[in-house]
């Protein structure tokens, strides 16, 4: 399974929409300001990105399949073939005011170098992941024996591409360690709706789906 | 030179050739004394022509008109019977109705390029000074040459802004080059298998075809049109060694193998036993029957020195700084001539310069020949690019 078939969310479970666009891309399309520029890392068949550019943002994409850039040139949106691991080290530093990871991620081989290239290439970052510490999660592993498996996860451990879990906890200490700020946080259900609470972490550890984050680079 | 002897001598005549670089079976445009065209190596060059042809329509606003630059060997015939070979223009897959570059949508135009040999003014023209052939008298010609006389032809035709300029290997060069020249005049790029720079190896390999033909006896030191001669051994052997570097070990494995040319037993001679030196051996000789021996020398020559950081400072991004142009990079994972690696190259100085750019790597076996074949992903992003510029730039039936 390669990561862009991985886009959120995962088959099975189609995603919540308002109007014409996914109720998550809004979501992220909301943290972004307009006149803005934008790199999308792993973006699919641009969807996010057609919605960005709707708002007067200039939106620019990497994605690893070919048949994803392809239908993101179709539209006219201008996407390179790559992979979060090994290309981002080629953009320069500041060229982006917003670089966007979505459900990417954990399927990275080094995610602390792919955050902190997030943050080098734009001045804020825009990052969305599974969150391992979904209750649904947890049961399965403390009562079943199994590795968690989702209606968005479904892979079996053997051939997931998914090789970096985290929960939203191990997420936000990385982010202190590192030294990356948190602007924004929102926990996200399994049809990609906002969890319309404002409760402490750890009920979002536990009831979100998936977090989605607002960074910037620490002082 | 019996394992040669299979190169026959060119069937068609050299006239018909001569007459063809002077008075092409092509539109041509005719620029004189007051109108030079500025070569890179100081010297003015005038008079002189390009020879060009047209499909399709320019629409009432002049902005469906699309460049296309040929490569190395290639000529301005892409989309119909080959004035001298008879054959179907050589990129018939990729240009026609309905087809990518299509002819129904689009006002498409490809010239021979400075320096060839199918009607614009290169060493196999007749030099006006003398009434004979340029010869080696032909200054020295460059990309930048190239895609200068190109934009007096598009001047001349009273198109301000192409909607697209696009070409593969040679004339991907000419499409960076436009880009890098001309920014405002290229509203959309698609550069194919392609570098920015001509890579030492690729330097090699063109070294290798240039000697091949100056050690051929019949080169005469280029003025071989005034022996009655032609070095045809010595250019096919150029075109073989070229068209090697075109292929891919995958490619020519799966074409010949070691499968036998009519024969089951090897004949324990320099004969061409194998098919892929049969299949060489044609390559070679079909090709001396269309291509000038000098025009190869300049050509080659002209893709050497190609390298567009060197005119910027070696920093390739500021060829593209602040660029509008939006541009489309495609390159094969089997082309070791123009490797992945260029392109991507390419693409970060875009990245690096704020520029509109996507980039596919489309796979196939068939090595930096596959611009040229049948590989439908590749149509499939052509195609959706071309159509996407055209909506951008308001096209009404951009698709």
């Amino acid at each position: 399974m390669s990561v862009a078939e991985s886009s959120l969310p995962l088959p099975g479970i189609a995603p919540d929409r308002t109007g014409k666009y996914r109720t998550d891309h809004l979501l992220v399309a909301n943290m972004v300001v307009a006149g803005s520029r934008v790199l999308d890392v792993g973006c699919g068949d641009g969807e996010l990105l057609q919605l960005l550019e709707s708002r007067d943002i200039e939106g620019r994409g990497i994605e690893l399949s070919r048949e994803g850039v392809n239908r993101c040139v179709a539209k006219g949106l201008a996407v390179v073939q790559g992979d979060a691991d090994t290309d981002l080290v080629n953009y320069p530093d500041d060229a982006f005011d917003y670089v966007i990871l979505s459900q990417t991620l954990q399927a990275t081989r080094q995610p602390k170098v792919v955050l902190e290239n997030l943050l080098r290439i734009g001045r804020r970052a825009i990052v969305s992941f599974p969150n391992f510490g979904f209750w649904k999660m947890r049961l399965q592993l403390l009562v079943g024996g199994h590795m968690p498996r989702t209606e968005n996860l479904p892979a079996t451990w053997y051939d997931t591409a998914n090789i970096h879990f985290c929960t939203i906890k191990d997420f936000v200490e990385l982010c202190d360690a590192i030294n990356v700020k948190m602007e924004r946080a929102v926990a996200l259900d399994l049809y990609g709706r906002p969890v319309p609470l404002n409760l402490p972490w750890w009920v979002w550890n536990m009831f979100g789906e998936q977090g989605v984050f607002l960074l910037s680079r620490g002082k | 030179m019996t394992e040669l002897k299979s190169i026959a001598s060119p069937a068609i005549q050299m006239e018909d050739r001569a007459h063809e670089a002077d008075h092409p079976s092509s539109l041509v445009a005719k620029f004189g004394t007051e109108q030079p065209l500025k070569l890179d190596c100081g010297v003015d060059l005038a008079p002189f022509q390009i020879a060009y042809q047209t499909y399709g329509e320019l629409n009432a606003d002049r902005s469906n008109a699309i460049l296309i630059c040929h490569a190395l060997t290639g000529d301005q015939h892409v989309f119909n019977t080959h004035p001298i070979t008879g054959k179907p223009g050589w990129w018939d897959t990729m240009v026609g109705p309905g087809l990518p570059l299509d002819t129904s949508q689009y006002f498409i135009i490809c010239s021979n390029v400075i320096g060839g040999c199918m009607g614009s003014t290169g060493p196999a023209s007749t030099n006006p000074a003398t009434g004979k052939p340029w010869g080696l008298d032909f200054p020295i010609i460059t990309i930048p040459d190239m895609v200068r006389a190109q934009a007096m032809l598009i001047d001349r035709l009273g198109i301000t802004t192409l909607l697209s300029v696009v070409g593969g290997s040679m004339g991907g060069m000419q499409v960076l080059q436009w880009t890098a020249a001309y920014p405002d005049r290229v509203f959309s790029a698609l550069p194919i298998a392609c570098a920015t720079r001509h890579s030492a190896q690729n330097i090699a390999f063109h070294e290798l075809g240039r000697q091949a033909i100056m050690a051929d006896p019949d080169w005469h030191g280029g003025r071989y049109v005034d022996h009655g001669s032609h070095p045809h051994r010595g250019l096919a052997v150029a075109r073989m060694a070229g068209h090697i570097t075109y292929l891919s070990d995958a490619a020519l494995h799966r074409k010949f193998g070691r499968r036998m040319q009519d024969r089951d037993l090897p004949t324990f001679s320099f004969d061409a036993d194998f098919q892929v030196e049969s299949y060489l051996r044609y390559q070679g000789s079909s090709f001396v029957e269309r291509f000038d021996a000098n025009s190869y020398l300049y050509l080659t020559r002209a893709m050497d020195y190609f390298d567009i950081a060197a005119d910027h400072g070696d920093v390739l991004a500021k060829a593209f700084k602040g660029i509008k142009t939006r541009f489309c990079v495609v390159s094969f994972t089997s082309d070791w001539l123009f490797p992945t690696s260029e392109s991507r190259a390419l693409v970060h100085a875009l990245n690096a310069s704020s520029a509109r750019v996507s980039f596919a790597e489309i796979e196939t076996d068939r090595g930096h020949d596959a611009f040229l074949l049948d590989v439908p992903e590749f149509f499939d992003i052509a195609r959706g690019f071309l159509q996407s510029a055209g909506r951008a730039r308001g096209l009404k039936s951009g698709g």
